[in-house]
């Protein structure tokens, strides 16, 4: 049986979602015969590639990279998953939309602590107006809540899409936060 | 006083005149999310998570506030109801910041857990993320605007069990907010008595004790039914922790 | 005050107006003051002083007339010469009218000397010639203000002949035999209502008068509060006779002084006159009327949410069951009617129940009044039979769209109702025909659209309404009308996309049948039904990026495409 495509992707996010995903252990071992992990932010990638068949995407859309990268991964996967809060409800990324983008800034690199950065406007890729959840962004398959989703959450979901099924899961295992 | 018998999904059920359709759904072990609604406080009718479709009006109906009568026909879980439920949930988590992963009451939280029950995994609409204010001018607890629900629990308890009416709502639609007396910082209130009974009864993180952080926070609500039990059935202690 | 000594006041009174040459009747109603009728009245008195023609001409403030985009309005009635109706009157036109109609004949309409001459509104101006007038049958004719002026036209003759010649279930009978139904908008049979509280049983029961006008752009009641106050009170207590109650309630919007004032000088006058208050025409009914005024909440026009701000409570809507028939204010049984619905009573008992049937369609008898706004060229107050056509309204009475261009739609039902489209222009209006095509007849507000209207933006803008007037007391109103407004907004803008149209879609159906009260359960008309008709225009907004209409902006991009920009 051929391996499975998968990928896992990391918008904007604080990567406890990847973590919790290297807390499944020696379940890891398991995947690893199933997968082939063709694209994540702890496997040396620095292209997309085509024809994945599932990707995990932790984090809310916050950026332009964030948005290109989304646009990306649809394009290329069979399935997308909303990995996590912040790419399920937007969550604490998301708390900044309440301020407007120029006052986030102003407050974060310039009235913050420590240099404010110079140079051209290249070297952070601009903000979006608003976070956003990534099912605002492109069409997502199935949603996997938690901040971060523990492992046996991960797992469970894990195994239905691998097994082709899809991801209901239960009532505890689906709470946000 | 006398029986009425009515139907709810196909089912032959008894239940007393003057009883609200509610409290037999839920005696029956019928499970309907509610979040306005609480036992032991008047009935609001706000947050429609308890609608049912009733056969013959064609309308739907919020169980807390109908009456059973003879013959109703009653559905408690038609597509077309949980779709609505759905909704509604998706809605109130758009009104406001309800960030679940930085609240004192995530994992006790009674909008949390009805999203979870429902399945309701995301939310279809645009956050609003409004720019609300925390008042914690009081000694003890924290009102929250970002994850009021404006289910009015807090004013309903003060009001009518408490006998206090410090809290009240100002403002209209999308712009109600809960007040202390005349919209003034609550710890400056000259009638709130410190009794806490708003923050037991309160689903979400809006009002919290203070000290209380990330998922620290949890509510009783039994203190109500002693209270009424005392007052209307003179029953002043429970046996076997009941 | 007893049934002769009010024949005798009418017949003094008639006397008094008879002894004039000519009579000037003012518009003193909101519109024409806003335009300057006060200075005009004023100039019309002082050409009378001046003229020492006390004797001959009587200048007259009355209520409206109806054409009020072109007020100041001024009807001359000339004995033995007939009327004469004039538009646009400046205090100088005013003057030049006392003089002109005081003496001489009037010349034939076309030989009148200018500015008499250009400001004559022809005598078979369709405007008025297709109307008929039941309810503002007094409306520009009396002086609201004086008590005598009504009674001389016949008023509170049909409350006399209530108490001394009807039972209270004969005026009910009666009500119910006319057909008559709520002129609010919802249409409900009022004498089935009016008997229902009759039969509660409670030992107070309340009457209340719905004067809480607030769809944009409507304002039948505060004119006939305005034109005709004694109108309503004579039909709230009748209606107090009727169901066995002994207190009113008038509850008028808070943006409109004009009416409470004069309806607070009318219930003086009346109670004074032994025509309210205790022993009513000498009989052994009590009824007092008192004006309870509004602070600008719409949805304080639903019933409960009314009876709650009456009741000093904060106005917010209550679910029914029970309804304020069984248990209104203070619990008590309650007679909840449109002031409009109290305006039909008086002609109805004085007229007979048959007569009322005789006008209208097989369901909805009698006539209604609309707030005709928007593209015609005549927009004003019209009451008219029901049945007509839109036709007949926008083409006749309202002398057809201006500039030569296309009729689009007519919005009835302000923010709870919906558009019109072309194709049903002949279209009878009446209550069942309405909501067949997706609208309601509404309390009265009837706007025409051109071509130039973009529908998805009228659409928005009846939304905003709704969303700024929801109370927020239940989710689906506070937040749906809220999460519609950004919907329709992103189509405006730019940046929906076609599953923003079925999120919308699905949306307006969820609050429409899960909202508390009224005004939930309709916001989503006006969307819906431009959906119905207009899908095109929608589509257009969203799929080529362009405004058929040329009004929306569209100045954004859906997200996706931020990457590109």
């Amino acid at each position: 049986m051929p391996k499975v495509r998968f990928a896992t992707a990391w918008l904007g996010g604080c990567s406890g979602c990847h973590m919790s995903f290297l807390d499944l252990d020696e379940k890891l071992i398991d995947l690893a015969d199933k997968i082939e992990l063709v694209y994540s932010p702890i496997a040396d990638a620095k292209e997309f590639p085509e024809n994945v068949d599932v990707t995990l995407v932790e984090g809310a859309v916050a950026n332009i990279d964030n948005l290109k990268l989304a646009k990306e991964i649809r394009a290329r996967s069979r399935l997308v998953v909303s990995f996590g809060d912040c790419a399920v409800t937007g969550n604490v990324p998301s708390l900044r939309n309440k301020l407007g983008v120029d006052d986030v800034l102003t407050a974060v690199y310039h009235e913050g602590p420590g240099r404010h950065p110079t140079g051209g406007d290249e070297i952070m890729p601009r903000l979006l107006p608003k976070v956003l959840p990534l099912h605002q962004v492109i069409h997502v398959d199935a949603f996997l809540p938690g901040c971060p989703p523990d492992p046996d959450r991960i797992w469970a979901a894990v195994s239905a899409l691998l097994a082709g099924e899809p991801l209901v899961l239960e009532p505890e295992m689906r709470t946000f936060g | 006083m006398s029986v009425v018998t009515l139907t709810i999904n196909d089912e032959l059920v008894s239940a007393q005149e003057g009883q609200t359709l509610l409290s037999v759904l839920q005696e029956r072990g019928i499970e309907v999310p509610t979040l306005c609604h609480l036992d032991g406080l008047s009935e609001r009718g706000g947050c429609r998570l308890c609608m049912v479709e009733m056969e013959g009006t064609g309308r739907l109906q919020a169980a807390c506030v109908t009456q059973v009568q003879e013959g109703m026909v009653v559905h408690t879980h038609s597509e077309r109801l949980v779709k609505y439920r759905r909704m509604i949930l998706e809605l109130l988590f758009s009104e406001r910041n309800h960030v679940c992963a930085v609240c004192v009451m995530n994992g006790h939280c009674e909008l949390q857990w009805e999203a979870a029950q429902i399945g309701m995994d995301h939310v279809r609409y645009e956050y609003l993320n409004p720019d609300l204010p925390m008042d914690a001018s009081h000694e003890r607890f924290v009102i929250d605007h970002n994850r009021c629900i404006l289910c009015t629990r807090c004013v309903r308890v003060c009001d009518e069990i408490e006998g206090a009416h410090v809290w009240d709502v100002m403002g209209r639609g999308v712009n109600s907010r809960v007040i202390a007396d005349l919209n003034q910082p609550w710890g400056t209130s000259q009638s709130c008595t410190s009794c806490g009974k708003c923050v037991q009864v309160c689903p979400t993180g809006a009002l919290f004790s203070k000290g209380a952080t990330v998922a620290e926070m949890e509510k009783q609500h039994n203190f109500l039914r002693w209270i009424l039990d005392g007052r209307e059935k003179k029953i002043w202690s429970y046996e076997n922790g009941k | 005050m007893n049934r002769s000594d009010l024949e005798a006041l009418a017949q003094r009174e008639l006397q008094r107006q008879q002894a004039f040459r000519c009579r000037i009747l003012c518009c003193a109603s909101t519109p024409c003051l806003s335009s300057g009728a006060t200075a005009v009245y004023d100039a019309i008195n002082a050409a009378i002083k001046e003229g020492e023609l006390d004797a001959e001409v009587q200048a007259v403030s009355t209520g409206c007339m109806g054409p009020c985009s072109r007020g100041p309005m001024v009807t001359v009635q000339v004995k033995d010469e007939g009327e004469f109706i004039y538009e646009h009157v400046s205090p100088e036109v005013g003057r030049q009218l006392v003089t002109y109609h005081a003496r001489s004949a009037a010349s034939p309409a076309e030989e009148l000397p200018e500015p008499l001459r250009t400001r004559l509104l022809p005598s078979d101006m369709p405007f008025f010639a297709k109307q008929k007038k039941v309810v503002l049958s007094n409306s520009g004719l009396i002086d609201p203000e004086r008590l005598e002026d009504y009674v001389a036209r016949g008023g509170y003759a049909a409350l006399a002949h209530a108490l001394r010649e009807m039972t209270p279930e004969e005026v009910c009978r009666e009500i119910i035999n006319s057909g008559l139904r709520g002129r609010g908008g919802a249409g409900y049979p009022t004498g089935l209502k009016w008997d229902m509280v009759r039969k509660a049983r409670g030992d107070k029961k309340y009457v209340i008068a719905n004067g809480d006008e607030g769809d944009p752009g409507a304002y039948m009641d505060r004119t006939l509060m305005e034109s005709d106050p004694h109108r309503v009170l004579e039909g709230m207590a009748i209606a107090g006779y009727a169901v066995g109650a002994d207190q009113g309630y008038i509850y008028v919007r808070g943006e409109y002084p004009i009416a409470a004032k004069r309806l607070e000088r009318a219930i003086r006058t009346a109670e004074r006159r032994g025509l309210l208050g205790s022993r009513i025409l000498d009989s052994n009914f009590n009824f007092r009327i008192d004006v309870r005024i509004g602070a600008g909440a719409f949805v304080c026009g639903e019933e409960t949410a009314l009876m709650a701000s009456i009741m000093g409570r904060r106005g917010q809507p209550t679910p029914r069951p029970p309804y304020p028939a069984q248990s209104g204010l203070w619990g008590k049984p309650t007679l909840i009617n449109n002031v409009e619905t109290f305006g039909n009573i008086a002609p109805i008992i004085q007229n007979g129940a048959e007569w009322f049937a005789s006008i209208g369609t097989a369901k909805s008898k009698g006539t209604k009044i609309f707030a005709l706004a928007g593209k015609v060229a005549t927009t004003g107050l019209i009451e008219v039979p029901m049945g007509i056509t839109l036709r007949e309204i926008v083409y006749d009475i309202g002398g057809g769209i201006p500039n030569d261009l296309a009729f689009k739609a007519a919005q009835t039902g302000g923010p709870s109702g919906g558009c019109i489209p072309a194709q049903y222009l002949d279209t009878p209006v009446d209550y069942e025909s309405l909501k067949a095509l997706g609208s309601i007849m509404g309390s009265g507000g009837l706007i025409i659209m051109d071509e130039h209207s973009c529908m998805v933006d009228v659409a928005k803008f009846f939304m905003e309404f709704c969303m700024d007037e929801s109370c927020g007391k239940c989710v689906p109103c506070r937040v749906g009308t809220v999460q519609m407004h950004r919907l329709l907004e992103r189509i405006t803008d730019g940046s929906a996309t076609l599953q923003d149209l079925e999120t919308l879609k699905e949306l307006c159906v969820m609050v429409k049948e899960t909202s508390l009260c009224g005004l939930g359960q309709s916001a989503p008309n006006p969307v819906l039904s431009t959906i119905q008709y207009f899908l095109d225009e929608y589509e257009a907004h969203i799929r080529e990026r362009r405004c058929p209409a040329g009004v929306c902006t569209l100045e954004k991009t859906p997200v996706t495409e931020w990457v590109h920009a």
